[in-house]
């Protein structure tokens, strides 16, 4: 069992998997069920300004999208920040921080955009002893309306304002939540650490629609014969998440800026994938409130296996230890020269490798009476796409050709020499030969 | 004395509620829920191998992907425009040596996309929304005549209706689908779903059945052929092959067939007599259908005795699989030497058998089995030919169904081919089209 302990912003917790500030950290009977299930920590259901609470929807908050056999893969959600009142989630969370000290508990929180009301709200959530603050810049619905949430998140300029007037009036570790909804994520990124922040955390979730009701003719979740655009999140924005984190992990101007991973985080692997490319830890919601709180024991298992068959002490040795990895497009070898290979083993003869290519590709794999699958090298780009729609993982796989080795699609002797896109002779704008 | 010890053939040797338990359907059907897990195991393959090895070459993946996305009348379509008897071929087809044992997913996992069932699920649903999805062309003034309303002959009158044809059907018994009604095992056809199914086919209109009415009796091929613009002969095979050894005439041995078309008439299953020890001869689907219902109407011990070893039964693993599961005992490499009794049968001697070099001899060694009741399932036979030419025991037939005389096409049993339901659909279907062709060309 490898040591997960994370020390994320000098703040302790017995593994780096946290629970988002979300619904399922909306109480204090869930957030010490969920660090008896296994959590290293939570960041609280946003806290909002004391006076009457924020009002959700009476109707469905929630829509979704599916994959086979109805895995949930995306989940959007027009839910606010808590709408308790401020004094119950402050006295919730000063027993439940006296109640497991070694675990983190972050307050989330979302005021309008004065000072005073910052200080005031900061004044109290120091009192109930928790370890840090996040910044909800990020939710793109209702409080965005308000002027609050990614309406914030969106204006560098108020980022930065608002996170130096949080570390002016507490000596609390400030994480910055940054919104996906913005064209350059590393702008806001910038903006946090001008304002002083220890960390931002990422993504919140992405401006969405996920379905339409083709009766009521609305968006879904629909409430009345009306819908509203929503924050969504879950596996399906993974892959967007794990660029921004990329991105700012990258930047020479923000290196070292600590990073809370969040977006889609299901397994080991998703916490694993973020933390190489940069997080100190990870948040997760979508995959607790589709399987509920179990989940963490898979990946504590799972990134204890995989740290100790790395050899890894601790699980700073994985965070970042792809960012280098990560590259502009320009950058890319295009010697490296690579053909599809089919195990004929391995093969379930459904053809999909074919009709994909055949029909969207490059006509490279050709097919047999006997339902014999091949590939032509002549014609194979190495795109990769029959990889993707093989139903059967490894089955198909990309090899390598060596160095001297003709490819037949282009009739050129493969070279293991290092050449890119900047000194291509095809490139216009390529450097000139030293 | 009745219950399952009484000793010979006797009626009423099972409650009436356990019956029913017995008879009810041998697979429930799938509700949406199920139907949409099971749909969602399609891979939606290239040139699928599950179409390739359904006879009517139903376009399998699309009509599951139409499930999937909640359109099973259009899956129903789907299905029905290649096998107007889907829904009886989704119970009945042994698919698992056919499409489902083609599916890839059978390769992957060994476990097939639940094709057979998801064809029921679409294809009942059309039909408990009564929704015929064809209508028929315009009248060709053609007229053609359809000897038996078995699948193959339905299926050709079918085709021939949405055509424009006017069809007449001629049908030996008082009831129309042929093995459908009474040759197929009930708990694979429970609530007359046979008799619905062709209420449903003929709502297409157009198409007329004059039962009671064969070939031979009063009914010739020249006059149908004089009559008609064309004829489609689907007979079926009325005869049964003999036992053929000492003893074979006593009481109580039967043919199979006659037991299930017995047993699938019967208004009342507590009145149906069976034997308390069962022997069925043979290995196919009908001595199967046979010995597993001889055992759920309550009979104490049901063989089925099979000449060659069990993997050379004709009757697909599965349905060997359900017949022990229901309490048959299977005995492989025996055939038949005697039936012994005073009048009655009371034993049955068989003979163990080897395979000599492809030839199956008896050993010399034997075995008596107590029995009742021995039911003969040892194949059928062609009794109607219409005077047309035969080849291996059946009507020949070049092509889509043409038979040695212009104008006269046959198909299904009474045809070379798989003796099965969907293979005769098939087949009455493209004598359809080509009569059509032939016809309108």
């Amino acid at each position: 069992m490898a040591d997960l302990t994370s020390n994320f912003l000098g703040i302790h917790s017995p593994n780096p998997f946290w629970l988002a500030s979300a619904p399922p950290t909306d109480k204090e009977y869930n957030v010490r069920r969920a660090f008896d299930a296994g959590w290293g920590g939570v960041v609280w259901k946003t806290l909002g300004e004391d006076g009457p609470p924020v009002v959700n929807v009476n109707g469905p908050r929630y829509g979704a999208i599916w994959g086979a056999d109805r895995r949930l893969l995306g989940l959007n959600n027009i839910e606010l920040i808590t709408d308790r009142p401020l004094q119950t989630n402050l006295d919730e969370m000063t027993r439940v921080k006296r109640d497991y000290p070694d675990h983190a508990l972050i307050a989330s929180l979302m005021v309008p955009v004065n000072e005073d009301s910052w200080k005031d709200i900061l004044s109290r959530v120091i009192e109930t002893g928790c370890d840090g603050v996040e910044l909800n810049f990020g939710c793109p619905h209702g409080m965005s309306e308000r002027g609050m949430g990614s309406a914030v998140g969106q204006v560098p300029d108020y980022v930065q304002m608002v996170t130096e007037w949080c570390k002016k009036h507490s000596d609390l570790p400030v994480i910055v939540k940054l919104t996906p909804n913005i064209s350059d994520i590393r702008k806001p990124a910038q903006a946090a650490k001008d304002g002083g922040a220890d960390a931002v955390s990422l993504i919140n979730t992405i401006n969405s629609i996920t379905s339409v009701d083709l009766d009521q003719f609305a968006p879904q979740p629909t409430i009345d014969g009306l819908g509203a655009h929503g924050g969504y999140c879950g596996p399906a924005g993974k892959p967007i998440a794990l660029n921004m984190v990329a991105e700012i992990a990258r930047t020479p101007e923000l290196a070292g800026l600590p990073i809370s991973g969040i977006g889609g985080v299901t397994t080991w692997r998703d916490a694993a994938e973020f933390m190489a490319l940069g997080a100190g830890n990870v948040q997760v919601c979508t995959a607790a409130m589709t399987y509920g709180f179990k989940i963490v024991q898979e990946m504590i298992s799972g990134l204890s296996q995989y740290m100790d068959e790395k050899g890894f002490a601790s699980v700073d040795e994985l965070v970042g230890r792809a960012v280098p990895n990560v590259v502009n497009w320009q950058d890319l070898n295009l010697n490296y020269v690579t053909k599809a290979r089919i195990d004929q083993d391995a093969c379930i003869k459904c053809g999909r490798c074919y009709a994909a290519c055949e029909d969207t590709s490059h006509q490279a794999i050709s097919m047999s009476d006997d339902r014999v699958f091949d590939v032509i090298d002549a014609e194979c780009v190495a795109c990769n796409l029959c990889v993707n729609v093989c139903p059967v993982e490894g089955c198909i796989t990309m090899e390598r050709l060596p160095a001297g080795e003709v490819d037949p699609r282009t009739g050129k002797t493969v070279s293991d020499a290092y050449a890119n896109w900047t000194t291509h002779p095809n490139n216009p704008m390529k450097c000139a030969a030293e | 004395m009745t219950g399952t010890h009484a000793p010979g053939i006797v009626a009423g040797r099972l409650d009436r509620t356990t019956l029913r338990e017995n008879f009810g359907d041998l697979h429930e059907p799938l509700d949406s829920h199920e139907a949409a897990v099971a749909a969602d195991r399609c891979y939606f393959c290239h040139d699928a191998p599950c179409i390739t090895a359904c006879p009517t070459a139903i376009d399998i993946p699309l009509f599951i992907r139409q499930i999937a996305t909640d359109q099973p009348e259009a899956a129903a379509e789907t299905i029905l425009e290649q096998n107007i008897l889907g829904g009886m071929c989704a119970r009945v087809c042994p698919t698992e040596t056919l499409c489902e044992e083609a599916c890839v997913r059978e390769t992957a996992e060994g476990k097939p996309v639940e094709i057979g069932r998801l064809q029921r699920y679409a294809t009942d649903t059309v039909m408990a929304h009564n929704i015929h999805p064809f209508s028929r062309a315009p009248e060709t003034g053609k007229r053609v005549a359809v000897v038996g309303a078995g699948p193959a002959g339905l299926a050709c009158a079918h085709r021939l209706a949405m055509k424009g044809h006017g069809v007449t059907i001629y049908e030996a018994k008082p009831k129309p689908g042929g093995l459908n009604e009474y040759g197929i095992a009930s708990y694979k056809t429970v609530e007359d779903f046979a008799a619905r199914e062709v209420d449903w086919l003929l709502s297409i209109g157009g198409i007329t059945i004059e039962y009671n009415r064969a070939l031979g009796a009063g009914l010739t091929l020249e006059a149908l052929k004089a009559e008609y613009d064309a004829v489609f002969l689907g007979v079926g095979l009325g005869g049964v092959n003999a036992l053929g050894v000492e003893g074979a005439d006593r009481d109580g041995v039967s043919e199979a067939v006659v037991f299930i078309a017995d047993l699938r008439q019967a208004p009342d299953l507590t009145s149906l007599p069976v034997g308390r020890h069962v022997v069925v001869i043979g290995g196919g689907m009908t001595a199967v259908d046979a010995a597993v219902q001889a055992k759920l109407l309550g009979a104490e011990s049901v063989t089925i005795a099979y000449r060659r070893s069990q993997d050379r039964m004709p009757a697909s693993r599965y349905e060997q699989d359900l017949a022990t599961s229901k309490g048959v005992r299977i005995l492989a490499g025996v055939m038949p030497k005697a039936i012994h009794g005073n009048g009655a049968v009371r034993e049955i001697e068989l003979e163990y058998t080897a395979d000599e070099g492809g030839k199956l001899v008896g050993t010399g060694e034997t075995l008596r089995l107590p029995a009742d009741q021995v039911l003969c399932a040892i194949g059928q036979t062609l009794t109607t030919d219409g005077g047309l030419a035969l080849e291996g025991g059946k009507i020949a037939v070049t092509g889509p169904g043409r038979s040695s005389v212009p104008g006269v096409w046959a198909g299904g049993d009474c045809t070379a081919g798989e003796d099965l339901t969907v293979v005769a659909v098939a087949e009455g279907r493209d004598a359809a089209e080509d009569i059509h062709t032939a016809l309108m060309g």
